[in-house]
């Protein structure tokens, strides 16, 4: 294995850490844009029906 | 600071910064993982110590978020302000979401490092804590169909828990634990090598940056969903 990759002998328990932190934080980003687009589209369509 | 702090100001506002605290956030972030994997391994914790420049921060924001929570929440209790409830409501997940993250990666440093995944001791078990008081505090919100009851009830919850920021913070000095003590902000210089502080602080800066990013995004993702029901219960009325 590459040394970056072996990370000395610790690259299964450096890589976890960051694989979960980095998919914690890109799940709490899409939700929250996917959640936004989501209220925005559903403010327009009331928006449209009260005119 | 009140009179720019109502919702339709706060989405004029929230709007022009929030792609300038975005971007800010990636390039943080991207700085922040060139030093992180650039930095040398440390002498005694060979290339585990890059578990501490995402572990820290994400223990920082943890509990900033659960003092930005407990302040919004005695606003909103005190001075029924519209846009405080929204800001604690929308703060918990992330605070929850930075507190879970705190665990997992020190629990995957700690296995290496002290021998076990957990412990129970002040440290690790007051933050266990923190994350059940996030939940608590979401669960209320969520198990109260009244906004106004709900705001109140979360809001009561927020206050009592911050008592367990004090703990967490010093429960490394009051009990003995594997934990480290304090070794960055402490009387004289910082324990660490400026080699690791500096990959430690910018990722801090990231963690913090991105914290508020998402927390504009959600807080106006509250207010439109607002707007859109009192439009349609306007209708329906």
């Amino acid at each position: 294995m590459p040394p970056f990759l072996a990370m000395g002998k610790y690259a299964a328990f450096v890589w976890p850490a960051y694989g979960i932190s980095a998919l914690g934080i890109l799940a709490a980003v899409v939700l929250s844009m996917r959640a936004y687009y989501r209220a925005k589209t559903r403010l327009s369509a009331a928006e449209r029906n009260q005119k | 600071m009140f009179a720019y702090a109502n919702p339709k100001r706060f989405m004029e506002l929230s709007g022009r910064v929030l792609p300038w605290l975005g971007a800010a956030t990636a390039i943080l972030f991207v700085l922040g993982l060139y030093l992180s994997f650039t930095a040398p391994p440390d002498y005694q914790q060979g290339d585990t110590v890059r578990i501490m420049f995402i572990h820290v921060p994400a223990a920082w924001v943890a509990m900033m978020g659960y003092g930005f929570v407990a302040l919004a929440s005695l606003i909103g209790l005190v001075n029924r302000h519209p846009l405080a409830d929204v800001a604690a409501k929308q703060a918990a997940p992330l605070g929850a979401l930075f507190t879970a993250l705190a665990l997992i990666t020190g629990s995957l440093w700690g296995r290496p490092m002290w021998g076990t995944y957990w412990q129970w001791d002040g440290r690790l078990t007051s933050f266990l804590l923190l994350l059940f008081l996030y939940l608590g505090y979401i669960a209320l919100w969520n198990a109260i169909e009244n906004e106004v009851r709900a705001a109140k009830a979360a809001a009561i919850l927020a206050l009592i828990g911050v008592v367990n920021l004090p703990i967490i913070e010093f429960s490394v000095q009051w009990w003995t634990t594997l934990h480290q003590g304090e070794s960055i902000f402490r009387k004289g210089a910082p324990l660490i090598s400026a080699v690791f502080l500096w990959p430690l602080f910018v990722m801090a800066a990231a963690y913090t940056s991105l914290f508020f990013t998402l927390l504009m995004v959600r807080m106006r993702t509250e207010i439109l969903e607002r707007r859109a029901r009192a439009i349609a219960l306007g209708a329906n009325a």
